[in-house]
């Protein structure tokens, strides 16, 4: 190759490891006789690490549940499509809705269930809107946890921990603030937990002041969804699920064993 | 078909980081690579087996990048490229003290690039596509490939101060 031919399209592959290697011993020889040249590659040449420095941090990263499931629900034979989805959510809140009614008329419309079991309805029903969420299941993801944490402890008004259920088999997937119970302004916050078969759980926390006393566990079945609830420590926490009372069983002590150390 | 399912799973980091370094911000990277996957599902029956998925993958996530995001992001570009000195004081110079700075500076360096360029650049230096790649997943000629990637980088050697200011503070334009 006569050196009078070298293009810019030699030089950019050059510097991009995408030259044929004869023609690579030429570019090298033009650049020993053309120094600004030189060090215009160099530059590029440092731009593509630069790059590989900012950004190949993401390659570590935990992908967020909501991508792979993506991929994996569609995996299933009969996909279900959005507009299903949706209306699976809509009809859970009915669901919900008659259940809560029913509920209302067991304990009485007087009972506010700040810890009760309207309570416990409360959860279950926000498990069955969310958990199936595949986009947006949380509003801030467990790789900000402590900005989840500090973010639902000043709106709950109380100091929230979330406990890491890993040894459980249940990884965070992170949080959302949802609306507090009827004749109560104190919002709630969920939290919400998944295995690696993509089974949910969620733990809906509420600021409890007026209580400050602890519960035993209590159990609730609305529908499929269990619920154990208890009151700790000016908290109250109700977690939800899918799964089977006594596995539940087990994940509730988990949580309560980490909020008391 | 499972096997695509687990193949594209295999995927998704990269095409996060290529997200990422494209919008320059984790929630629309998100989503733009959730739109990605959702449409590489219903199209998987055009995908070759035995083909590069990523490369693949990658066409996919242009479409959708040009046809869902580039109306919004094209609004903030348009608004620097008008003022083509806007934020030159505030890039500091090459030689940064620490890598967090240097990660800051090549970011905002490339939230400063027209679209067109920063995908090419971003194919070729991050994603280490082959310039027919880079050319196939846009869907433009190899020579458009080498235009924009020239000026991509010599754009960026400009905003990350590789080139002197002149005298006025106004950044020199050297060809």
């Amino acid at each position: 190759m006569n050196r009078l031919e070298i293009t810019e399209t030699d030089l950019q592959a050059h510097v991009d490891g995408q030259l044929p290697g004869s023609a690579c011993v030429e570019v090298e020889a033009y650049l020993r006789d053309h120094p600004h040249e030189a060090q215009r590659l160099a530059e590029y040449r440092r731009q593509n690490e630069s790059l590989h420095g900012a950004y190949d941090g993401v390659l570590d990263e935990t992908v967020p549940a909501h991508l792979t499931d993506a991929v994996r629900r569609n995996d299933s034979r009969w996909p279900l499509l959005p507009v299903l989805r949706y209306a699976a959510v809509l009809a859970w809140v009915v669901v919900g809705g008659l259940i809560g009614w029913q509920v209302r008329g067991m304990y009485g419309a007087n009972d506010s269930g700040r810890s009760g079991p309207l309570f416990a309805r409360h959860a279950a029903v926000a498990h069955v809107v969310y958990s199936p969420e595949v986009r947006h299941p949380v509003e801030v993801g467990a790789d900000q946890e402590a900005h989840l944490v500090a973010w639902l402890s000043k709106r709950i008004g109380a100091p929230l921990r979330v406990p890491h259920l890993g040894e459980q088999g249940y990884a965070l997937v992170g949080g959302r603030l949802l609306p507090g119970l009827p004749d109560d302004r104190a919002p709630v916050a969920q939290f919400m937990y998944q295995d690696v078969k993509g089974q949910r759980l969620t733990l809906y926390v509420r600021a409890d002041a007026d209580q400050s006393r602890e519960t035993a566990f209590r159990f609730a079945q609305e529908k499929n969804i269990g619920v154990f609830y208890w009151v700790d420590q000016k908290l109250g926490y109700a977690l939800s699920g899918d799964i089977e009372k006594n596995e539940l069983l087990r994940v509730a002590h988990a949580v309560y064993r980490q909020l008391n150390p | 078909m499972d096997d695509f399912g687990a193949q594209v799973v295999l995927v998704i980091p990269r095409l996060r980081r290529y997200a990422r370094a494209l919008t320059g911000d984790r929630l629309p990277a998100d989503d733009l690579v959730q739109d990605t996957l959702e449409r590489a599902w219903s199209k998987r029956h055009l995908w070759r087996q035995g083909s590069d998925l990523r490369a693949w993958m990658f066409t996919i996530m242009h479409n959708v990048y040009v046809n869902q995001v580039r109306a919004r992001i094209a609004e903030t570009a348009l608004s620097l490229d008008l003022s083509p000195d806007h934020g030159a004081e505030d890039v500091p110079a090459r030689g940064s003290p620490t890598d967090r700075l240097e990660v800051a500076d090549m970011d905002a360096a490339l939230r400063r690039l027209p679209n067109d360029q920063r995908e090419v650049l971003l194919l070729v230096a991050l994603e280490q596509l082959s310039y027919v790649e880079t050319a196939n997943a846009l869907g433009i000629p190899v020579g458009t490939v080498m235009s924009r990637l020239s000026r991509a980088r010599e754009r960026l050697r400009v905003l990350l101060g590789g080139v002197p200011l002149t005298a006025t503070g106004v950044l020199k334009v050297v060809k």
